[in-house]
């Protein structure tokens, strides 16, 4: 909700606009009855059949030249900003760079124009690319079968605890392991996928180091427990350590074993899920393998299982029998949790993240990996003098991740200092979370970035944290100035929303 | 025992009443409120529930986070507080008084000797 009373004051221009800065109304606001830019004929004379349901008044849609509805959404277009713009260090996040050739790949006729109702011997191409990534995605976790279908991260995490929920109901377990343990330092979405399931969550916390300890798992295990839930690298941007003892504890006391893979890009190519005694993992296709993130395109979560699960992947999956594939779609046929989804999954997505590991092949993903981890501890070394570390000077994975403690006494908190940088043109780092460090900032820069990109940032970043040191608070408390909008009322948003155009 | 008794995650609990009306009132500390920011929604726990010290009892939203609160003792919830849905503010404003959560009839008045008394909870929260 935008806060019209907090407008930034009046541009000195006769036009309202400042620059190539435009200030945009909404449609209806810049639409008019009499104008259009589409030409329909008037229909034929016909019967209506409607009765009373017939429209009598105006539909009420504005009238717009089809310049003036371009002009209108470039012009927002440009107000957004996105990877392709600059550098987007939202950590837990993995924005990286979509290369074009992904977008190319995708928009060929044979992928862009299939159907998923149309006979599958007429989609031959489309199953043996979902193959070729399938293989892909199980040599890189050495794991033993995927479920393609998950359209996000939190499905994948649906489909993992389904799919460990349906191998504890053929054990006749289903009804007596009702806990799932879940690592302070785990991702966010897994307390709410496992609630969503109706499983209790229990809280494991995370040591003094950051990272969950074997010794916390065992104490917090016992025959109600059916999975763990932990995230590695954690969102502390750390490596779980203890990640092979704690499967060995877990599987021992009966359970299974999801891991969170929001942050694989931190070990694709380097070290593999399997090995570490996984069950059921999702991968973000567009975190990891570079297709569109957020507003910029469906996502994909891909769930990968170990042979414990592997029977009870949802349908459709790929079977390939004498020598060809076809789409196992009723549960019928097999152990199957049944179906998450209405078809087998994004295959937009598909495309895209195959033409990425096909261009990168397996020496290219570990060294995006290598490359992603090298980015963030370029940036934790280079402003661990002006910003404070919340678990000493250790190297990190994909993420480095600061503290308020820095900000101590300077009247500047974690959200000021983020609202600055947009004046400095960044879209600011994940704040506040992970929930467990105090004021917490947390920056992925991934691989995508250049050493001189790097250094811009970190010369920006020092310059501010020593300004707040300073004492210039009104940089941190009024920002953003240079923004198409000052800072909305967040309580105001929150406690009185106003969800309608005009009441 | 007289005034507040609190939690090492910055919940309150106070003894109100005599015998067998005696209540339990249960909130968060006015550190707590600072910490968390404006609040804007708080789930309430239902009358009649029964929570674990330790156990969840509500959950506070503000324009940060959303954010656990603990049962500081075992109970059963007589009310809540209802108000809180039209002036989740009034945690902010006056988290001692107006802005309590949960009234609970308690079971055990000795898990109280493990909280800390008011002296102890501010020397705590300096520490931090």
């Amino acid at each position: 909700m935008l806060d019209h009373a907090n407008h930034p004051a009046a541009p000195e221009t006769f036009s309202g606009d400042r620059g190539l800065d435009h200030e945009e109304p909404l449609l209806f606001e810049i639409g008019r009855a009499d104008v259009t830019g589409v030409d329909i004929a008037e229909p034929e004379p016909f019967a209506s059949r409607l009765g009373a349901l017939e429209r009598k008044g105006p539909i009420g849609l504005p009238g717009l030249t089809e310049p003036e509805a371009v002009r209108h959404y470039i012009r927002l277009s440009r107000k957004n900003y996105s990877i392709d713009a600059g550098l987007y260090p939202l950590g837990s996040c993995t924005m990286k760079h979509n290369p074009r050739l992904g977008e190319k790949m995708a928009r060929l006729d044979g992928f862009a124009d299939i159907h998923p109702l149309q006979p599958q011997s007429t989609a031959r191409g489309a199953l043996a690319l979902m193959e070729e990534l399938s293989r892909f995605l199980l040599a890189l976790t050495n794991m033993s079968a995927v479920a393609l279908s998950p359209k996000a991260g939190a499905h994948g995490e649906l489909c993992g605890l389904m799919t460990i929920e349906a191998a504890l109901r053929a054990r006749g377990e289903a009804r007596t392991r009702r806990t799932v343990l879940i690592p302070q330092s785990a991702h966010g979405t897994n307390p709410a996928s496992a609630a969503l399931l109706g499983f209790e969550v229990r809280a494991i916390p995370a040591g003094e180091d950051g990272i969950v300890h074997a010794d916390a798992v065992a104490a917090a295990l016992d025959d109600s427990v059916a999975a763990i839930m932990l995230t590695n690298p954690n969102t502390c941007g750390l490596f779980e350590r203890d990640v092979v003892e704690i499967a060995r504890l877990v599987h021992e006391a009966g359970g299974y074993f999801y891991c969170d893979g929001a942050n694989f890009n931190a070990i694709a190519g380097v070290a593999r899920p399997g090995d570490m005694g996984v069950d059921a993992m999702h991968l973000n296709l567009h975190k990891t393998f570079s297709t569109p993130h957020g507003g910029g395109g469906p996502g994909a979560g891909p769930v990968v299982l170990s042979a414990r699960l592997a029977r009870f992947a949802p349908v459709p999956f790929l079977l390939r029998e004498g020598g060809e594939l076809r789409l196992v779609e009723h549960a019928n046929e097999t152990q199957s949790l049944g179906r998450l989804t209405a078809f087998h999954g994004q295959m937009g997505m598909f495309v895209r993240a195959l033409s990425y590991l096909l261009s990168h092949g397996g020496d290219g993903v570990a060294q995006a990996s290598r490359d992603a981890v090298l980015a963030a501890n370029y940036l934790r070394a280079r402003l661990r003098d002006v910003m404070t570390q919340p678990f000493g000077d250790r190297i990190c994975m994909h993420e480095a991740l600061f503290d308020d403690s820095f900000l101590k006494g300077t009247g500047v908190t974690t959200l000021d200092f983020a609202k600055a940088m947009i004046d400095e043109g960044y879209h600011p780092m994940t704040i506040y979370f992970p929930l467990v460090v105090h004021g917490a900032m947390l920056i992925e820069p991934t691989e995508s970035e250049s050493k001189s990109s790097l250094d811009r940032f970190v010369s920006t970043l020092r310059a501010l944290a020593e300004s707040a040191k300073r004492g210039e608070t009104e940089r941190f408390t009024q920002a953003p100035r240079h923004a198409p909008r000052r800072r909305p009322d967040e309580t105001a948003a929150a406690r009185k929303p106003v969800l309608r155009w005009r009441g | 025992m007289s005034g507040e008794r609190y939690t090492k995650d910055h919940e309150y609990v106070r003894l109100e009443g005599q015998g067998d009306d005696e209540v339990a009132v249960v909130g968060v500390t006015d550190y707590a409120q600072a910490q968390l920011g404006d609040i804007v929604f708080i789930e309430l726990p239902e009358p009649g529930a029964r929570v674990d010290k330790g156990g969840q009892l509500a959950t506070i939203e503000s324009v940060k986070a959303a954010s656990e609160v603990y049962s500081p003792i075992s109970g059963e919830i007589i009310s809540a507080n209802d108000a809180l849905d039209d002036e989740p503010g009034s945690v902010n404003e006056d988290p001692l008084g107006r802005g309590w959560l949960a009234k609970l009839r308690i079971v055990d008045a000795t898990e109280l000797e493990g909280l800390m008394d008011e002296n102890a909870y501010r020397a705590f929260v300096e520490s931090l």
